[in-house]
């Protein structure tokens, strides 16, 4: 199973020419392994879309070389790429309907007219989508031709699938159960699919690594929970997790046994020196400016901790977001109760040293996850 | 879903009985005259009631028309098939050529694409009188003068741009991705032209070969400079009607009826294209 599915190396995507046209894509290397599902998580405009429509062949590559099974494909046509991919604008055929649009996909691999329609039926089966085979897609929802065009796509033997935004147009019930037959159906064939998304639900219930980019520049591809557990940036950390990690920059002074960071409006927080491995209190050291990040569910309230004033305090039917004015900006807890909070009442918190994440004040690269240097 | 009144509805069907009568009317008026002689189409008041005659037509098929002064030979016939032969070779050409480079512009940004193709739109803007006499002595030169060879070139000028630039915007309608998709298929660039743009397109290649023929049909003045009496189409024809011993109010009515059939009969085909490429509703999603 650990046989190189796809291989990116130093990948550039300009528009327009080389080295002065919109830089889309940097320096991008990543590889995936057979039978491997990655999520390639990012906003809008991040390069993720423009990645995948490299790798199906739809867009030149500037720079660097993409290899599908160990033969360099950057120069080749689509045709020749043997990848299948499902369209975020669905991309249907008009003129056909939804049977005929996944039928269409086999055409090229000449299969008997029983399989196909085997195939067909279980796709439709899959997708729920067995009631609307016969209608076209001008008739049908948004929805509805989304599964068409995820069927066209799963449906191909390809040795890579590609899936732009593929769940996007689904409601939320029908979104949470095709995603874990997706997954299941990719995981039984041995599939090796690339999914883009903006939703990190999607790509930590879906993939098994997640690819997160920013601005073009790969910023992490790790498994979901090392994402989550150790973010490598400012980014990664504040991206994925909701509610957002909560960050606050801070001076950083110590003695032989404490560690202090000083936050804005005079808020200090004290730490002793056996709270953090030497090697991490070393790094700390040699910087005067951090950014500290929490998870807002790691956040506790205490007695004695650091005083905030609750800002905002609701109950979301299973769990209650607290927003507090702290330092000067604003610490966020998730509690699992439901809280008599007033808006304006005094707490104290406390952020157990375990839960800091911190990150270099200029590069916002990650330095320490709790006890351990990053 | 609004409601309409029945006076709403009678209003409609009022205004619209108006406009029908008002650009219907003068068609049917020279329908009837075609059935005329001279004599009734000239007499005051004029009548619908009258003795129809097929002589008009007869005379156009024969070739020989009877005049007070005299019969004179036209070739009516010969320059109807002249028209037919000229305006289906010449939107044929401008959509071989056309459709293709239509497609090319629409999908490539190339450097120079844009330029290029408003050059060629810009055939449009030049009069064509201006133009005519540059290209009356290159065609002598050339020896392209009172060719079809020549005349179906020159039309192009005519087709051409027409076909380019309304093609070109069907193709802009048409998703990528819809392509894109059929290419990842397993299908080459040429198959996914063929089979999914040029379909999709058809509606609009339908209605610009519509145009362009129409256009063509309707062309005079390059066939009455380029061409001589035997390669010129129903238009210059037509000159022929002026006699020295008077119009001849008839003739000239069942030529324009002859005339306008074949326009008519493509348009009544291109018709159900138009309509059913419109039901397929919006091609992106």
């Amino acid at each position: 199973m650990s046989e190189t599915a796809l291989f990116i190396k130093g990948v550039d995507k300009f528009y327009g020419p080389i080295d002065h046209g919109v830089h889309a894509v940097k320096q991008l290397s990543m590889d995936v392994k057979k039978g491997e599902i990655i999520a390639l998580l990012g906003s809008s405009g991040c390069g993720k879309t423009s990645t995948l429509r490299m790798v199906a062949g739809f867009e030149a590559v500037s720079r660097g070389t993409i290899s599908l099974k160990g033969r360099e494909v950057q120069t080749f046509a689509p045709v020749k790429r043997n990848v299948a991919m499902a369209f975020e604008g669905y991309s249907l055929y008009p003129p056909l309907t939804v049977r005929e649009n996944i039928a269409f996909a086999l055409k090229a691999s000449k299969l008997s007219q029983s399989v196909v329609e085997e195939k067909v039926a279980s796709i439709a089966k899959l997708l729920e989508i067995e009631d609307i085979m016969g209608r076209y897609p001008s008739s049908i929802s948004g929805g509805q031709q989304q599964r068409a065009s995820l069927g066209r796509a799963l449906i191909r033997d390809a040795d890579l699938h590609l899936l732009d935004e593929p769940m996007g147009q689904l409601e939320p019930q029908l979104r949470a159960l095709l995603r874990g037959r997706i997954k299941h159906f990719i995981k039984e064939r041995g599939l090796t699919a690339i999914l883009v998304t903006h939703d990190q639900t999607e790509a930590n219930a879906l993939a098994d690594r997640i690819a997160v980019m920013e601005g073009g520049v790969l910023q992490q591809f790790d498994t979901p929970q090392m994402i989550k557990e150790r973010p490598a940036n400012l980014f990664t950390g504040t991206f994925v997790g909701e509610p957002p990690m909560n960050v606050f920059s801070a001076g950083i002074s110590g003695s032989g046994d404490t560690v202090s960071f000083g936050l804005n409006e005079g808020v200090k927080l004290d730490y002793r020196a056996s709270d953090f491995s030497h090697e991490v209190r070393a790094e700390l050291m040699k910087r005067s400016k951090v950014v500290l990040g929490i998870r807002p569910y790691a956040v506790r309230r205490s007695e004695g901790g650091v005083g905030a004033k609750v800002a905002v305090n609701q109950w979301l039917g299973d769990q209650t977001h607290i927003a507090t004015d702290f330092a000067g900006g604003t610490m966020v807890l998730v509690e699992h109760d439901r809280t008599n909070l007033a808006i304006g009442e005094n707490v104290g918190i406390r952020l157990d040293p375990s839960s800091l994440h911190v990150f270099d004040g200029e590069s916002g690269r990650a330095i320490s996850h709790g006890q351990e240097l990053a | 879903m609004e409601t309409t009144s029945t006076l709403e509805k009678t209003l409609r069907l009022i205004a619209l009985t108006l406009v029908v009568i008002f650009f219907m009317f003068p068609i049917f008026w020279i329908f009837l005259m075609s059935f005329q002689t001279n004599e009734t189409i000239l007499a005051i008041p004029p009548s619908v009631i009258f003795t129809p005659t097929l002589s008009n037509y007869a005379a156009l098929i024969t070739g020989k028309l009877t005049t007070a002064a005299g019969t004179l030979d036209i070739a009516f016939m010969r320059n109807l098939g002249n028209s037919i032969f000229l305006s289906v070779t010449s939107v044929a050409l401008a959509l071989v050529l056309g459709v293709p480079a239509a497609y090319a512009f629409a999908r490539h940004k190339f450097k120079g694409s844009e330029d290029i193709a408003f050059t060629l739109l810009s055939f449009r803007f030049a009069p064509p009188l201006l133009v005519l006499l540059p290209l009356t002595q290159y065609f002598q030169w050339l020896g392209l003068s009172d060719t079809y060879f020549g005349l179906i070139w020159v039309y192009q000028l005519i087709c051409l741009p027409l076909i380019l630039w309304i093609v070109r915007g069907y193709f802009e309608d048409i998703s990528a991705d819809v392509e894109y998709a059929y290419r990842i298929a397993g299908h080459s660039w040429f198959a996914t032209f063929r089979k999914i743009a040029l379909p999709l397109a058809g509606p609009g290649i339908a209605a610009a070969g519509l145009l362009a023929f129409i256009f063509a049909w309707n062309n005079f003045v390059f066939a009455l400079v380029l061409a001589s009496a035997d390669k010129q189409p129903v238009t210059v024809g037509a000159l022929a009607f002026v006699t020295s011993s008077g119009i001849q109010y008839g003739q000239i009515a069942s030529a324009i009826v002859l005339s306008v059939t074949p326009t008519l009969a493509l348009a009544l085909y291109a018709q159900r294209y138009l309509v059913e490429g419109l039901s397929l509703g919006a091609v992106k999603g």
